[in-house]
């Protein structure tokens, strides 16, 4: 039996996993990062367009700051956020892009002068300040007030997560590659690590620590089209599930993004739209203006794709043998700006497309993107219930997207959950709380039942195949717990995936017989958490009856926050159960710094919960009164709700910007 | 392709071989796939898994070109499978696991620890021991062509696609290859890295570094982004020669 003792145990090498190793190694404790892929391959690599922060350099975002990200941040989500996360976030935002930039992004900088751009189809001069010559530059995305989604071109997820891990090098923190976290050791409700087996021996090993942190990103792969990379999978929080402790929130929410290429799924980035891209149908006409004049392209990414498929079905769609499709005409920003700020978007259209966007339209359509769902944590980042457990980034939900995640906010949360939880860690492993409590009976023990649950799916006999349930999974979640929902398709979708998942138990790995690096074996196992996962989601979208951000009723087509102002919390708290236990956390209106509120797009249909008046009252004569008072922005956030406090000190303090606190 | 053109049929030959089980040894073997409209090489092989022999074992991970996963020997010369079309090539394709690799089986090789013994080896990270960053401050200014400078170096997705095309490192299994060169490179360029030019010499200034490529240029004709590694290990060598002298 091996056994791996450290102090702070990470699973998955994306930006919100190394951004921990890297923080809790500064702080003297020891790390290692599991990871299925050399880091540098992991799916932060693919967030093409930004990260948001509230720089307020260039001409387009000056004005921006902590106050407008957050109100952004917040109507984005549908008022499904937890405030008080999302203040963090955006107070954090800043200084993890200047970290980032001096571990060695190299940033998109501002150009003093005159530059054009393409906004709502008209070319315009934008004439950039001297002093912001050589600072941070940033692009338009949906959804947000200000130019605030920082870039280096469209490699942004990349540049990242090259400094990142190149950073993670520095800090010698220790990388175990092609490992997969089986199961988490669990005893006395206190996580202590995982089995972990080796992809290519095939060799199964405990890593124990102080605390384990799952940073596995998102769960788009339960999805038959998805832009997600093939290895998120959701099989961090399924790891999570099978505690039967911890808790996931919100599974349910699942956002679609506009333009992903038609057939194969790969995105081209809000950027070009950010850019000045358009969208338009068959008739080569642009009808995003129709649905929403004031956003048009540029509205948050459940409303464009909505509105795309609303589009597609009054038969405005292009028919390809792949279905319908839209197009995306960036051809108006023209050669020169795409060859240089979306270099990726035109590779990606000649590698697997055959065409010049410069030239040709792009055919997309809106597809799986982002699980703003996942592992419940509190704002410290550990699990609500199991000790010693702690999550972040998309694997998480801590909970700053709500309902829907703005474009630019999620590699942007990486950074930042990372820095914040790896000081949370930290304090926890300060701590004597932290000492460790557990038989070495127990940890072989948690490796035993990993190896007899691979045995048994080597030698089971006229059992299943996990192909047939992974593709039937697959195309359930994408017909029946789509873009929009109604109560038959969702109860037949929760009906048949029970079903799916009864018979995952009886999988058997045909042909291929290998305990060492053996795929046929990886997708049966996979297969088996994936469905646990699906059946969260699907069930969670079945029961909330009401429509909130992308998860979006057709039964229920309004925003009932009397009801439905909560969050899904599910759970598989015993093995033998077939479909998850759901309970709920209510998001109190009393403690909110923006009282929910109509987010501006369609008709407003919200049922307003009884608190919510008195709220915004208690909210503007707060704000009036200190006003009048001459009180400054940051004295009347606090006054509204407090967050500094919570951070770790060297966080708290104030950002500086172009003629605010310089 | 047509819809109403016959579907060819594909050959794939794949080298294949499983170092974990003592009675394999390498061998070829064939599989038949109908191509269908926008074909990759990632669906021939995730269509091969599925239908024909689940054991077989590759790498890919973003399938869109950008993570680097899926490098390997497509008719003789290192590609990224993943976008490669089949539509573009002849009905049989040959594939093999890029060469100087670890092999893990199959297709699937360990590029990622030759890439970390080289991060390692060659400290591509920024040192600027002196500076203690307060993230509170407004960020260091750069001028705008310098960064998107860097960023053109920055793009390399560590591959390995050079270091199976380099001849220099058939003999010298030490060199550093063009990926190492363009992250010499690329820190060299970086302002906010404070490394001498003596320092580089230390890291590169050998027969395992720039002095040791023998301009055959495989490297920039398979590299899949296009990175200028050609003038860089020139520029580099140019930069060497005066620290050495």
């Amino acid at each position: 039996m091996k056994i791996i003792y450290t102090d702070v145990l990470i699973i998955g090498g994306g930006l919100a996993g190394l951004r921990v190793a890297t923080g809790v190694k500064r702080r003297g404790h020891d790390a290692v990062v599991l990871s299925l892929v050399p880091p540098k391959r992991s799916h932060s690599a693919a967030a093409q367009g930004g990260m948001q922060a509230s720089l307020a350099n260039c001409k387009m975002g000056e004005g921006d700051n902590e106050d407008v990200h957050f109100s952004d941040t917040i109507k984005g989500s549908d008022w499904g956020a937890d405030q008080l996360v999302a203040r963090m976030f955006v107070h954090c935002a800043p200084k993890a892009i200047r970290e980032l930039a001096a571990w060695g992004v190299p940033w998109s900088r501002v150009h003093r002068g005159d530059h054009s751009a393409i906004m709502n189809a008209q070319k315009v001069t934008i004439s950039e300040r001297d002093e912001a010559h050589g600072l941070i530059t940033a692009r338009d995305f949906g959804g947000t007030k200000k130019w605030r989604t920082c870039y280096t071109s469209d490699g942004t997820g990349h540049s990242m997560l090259y400094a990142m891990d190149n950073k993670a090098h520095e800090e010698e923190v220790e990388i175990h590659e092609r490992q997969e976290a089986m199961s988490l050791i669990v005893d006395d409700g206190r996580c202590y690590g995982v089995v972990s087996r080796n992809l290519m021996s095939g060799e199964l090993v405990a890593y124990v620590a102080k605390a384990t942190t799952i940073a596995t990103g998102g769960y788009g792969r339960i999805y038959s089209i998805s832009t997600n990379a093939i290895i998120c999978q959701g099989t961090g929080q399924a790891l999570a599930l099978e505690s039967g402790i911890a808790t996931l929130g919100n599974m349910e929410a699942i956002q679609f993004h506009p333009t992903a290429i038609v057939p194969v799924g790969i995105l081209t980035t809000e950027g070009c739209r950010g850019d000045g891209g358009l969208l338009l149908d068959k008739d080569g006409y642009r009808f995003m203006p129709d649905y929403e004049p004031e956003k048009k392209e540029l509205a948050s990414r459940d409303v464009v794709s909505r509105r795309m498929t609303e589009h597609m079905r009054k038969g405005k769609g292009v028919k390809s043998r792949y279905g319908d499709h839209l197009w995306l005409d960036i051809t108006i920003l023209g050669r020169e700006h795409i060859e240089k700020n979306l270099r990726e978007v035109k590779e990606i259209c000649e590698n697997f497309l055959g065409i010049d966007p410069a030239v040709n339209w792009i055919p997309v359509r809106p597809t799986q993107h982002y699980s703003m769902g996942g592992i419940r944590t509190k704002y410290t980042g550990e699990s609500q219930t199991l000790r010693g457990l702690y999550s972040c980034g998309e694997a998480a939900c801590w909970d700053m997207h709500g309902f829907n995640r703005l474009g630019g906010n999620s590699v942007s949360e990486t950074v930042v959950a990372g820095m914040l939880v790896a000081e949370y860690i930290s304090d926890f492993c300060d701590s004597n709380e932290s000492s460790m409590h557990i038989h070495s009976s127990k940890i072989e023990s948690s490796i035993k039942e990993e190896k007899a649950k691979l045995e048994a799916l080597l030698t089971k006999q006229n059992g299943e195949d996990a192909y047939v349930l992974r593709r039937r999974m697959e195309a359930i979640m994408m017909e029946k717990v789509g873009i929009f929902r109604n109560e038959k398709d969702l109860q037949e979708a929760v009906d048949e995936l029970e079903e799916l998942y009864k018979r995952s138990k009886n999988i058997e790995v045909f042909r291929s017989k290998s305990r060492a690096a053996n795929p046929a074996l990886v997708n049966a196992y996979r297969t088996q958490k994936m469905l646990k996962v699906a059946l969260t989601v699907a069930y969670g979208a079945l029961l909330r009856q009401e429509s909130r951000g992308a998860h979006s009723r057709e039964d229920f087509p309004e925003r009932d926050d009397e009801n439905w102002l909560k969050r899904t919390i599910t759970s598989w708290p015993d093995a033998n159960q077939t479909l998850p236990s759901v309970s709920y956390e209510e998001i109190p209106v009393e403690s909110m710094e923006l009282p929910p509120g109509f987010r501006g797009y369609g008709k407003d249909l919200t049922k307003h919960h009884h608190a919510t008046h008195a709220r915004e009252t208690t909210v503007a004569v707060i704000r009036e009164q200190l006003e009048k008072e001459g009180a400054s922005r940051f004295e009347i956030q606090s006054a509204l709700m407090p967050f500094l406090d919570k951070l770790p000190p060297k966080y708290r303090g104030t950002n500086e910007r172009l003629g605010e606190n310089v | 392709m047509s819809e109403i053109e016959a579907a060819r049929t594909l050959k794939i030959n794949i080298l294949r071989f499983d170092p974990n089980d003592p009675n394999d040894f390498p061998h070829m073997q064939t599989f038949e796939i109908e191509e269908s409209a926008g074909m990759t090489l990632y669906i021939v092989l995730n269509e091969i898994r599925e239908h024909h022999d689940n054991a077989l074992m590759f790498d890919f991970v973003c399938r869109a070109g950008i993570c680097g996963s899926c490098s390997m020997l497509i008719n003789g010369r290192p590609g990224l499978a993943c976008r490669t079309l089949t539509s573009k090539m002849d009905t049989n394709i040959t594939l093999a696991p890029l060469p100087l690799f670890e092999l893990i089986k199959d297709l699937s090789i360990h590029t990622g620890n030759w890439m970390r013994g080289l991060n390692e080896r060659l400290e591509t990270w920024i040192h600027d021991k002196e500076h203690e960053l307060n993230v509170d401050k407004l960020e260091e200014p750069m001028e705008p062509a310098l960064a998107d400078e860097i960023y053109e170096l920055d793009r390399c997705i560590e591959c390995g696609c050079c270091v199976a095309g380099c001849g220099t490192i058939q003999m010298r299994p030490d060199f550093v290859g063009a990926v190492g060169l363009n992250k010499i490179a690329r820190y060299h360029l970086d302002p906010r890295d404070k490394r001498s030019d003596e320092e580089y010499y230390e890291l590169i200034g050998d027969e395992n570094g720039v002095f040791g490529c023998m301009t055959l240029l495989g490297c920039e004709d398979v590299c899949p982004k296009d990175l200028p590694l050609q003038s860089k290990i020139a520029y580099l060598r140019r930069m060497m020669l005066k620290v050495a002298l």
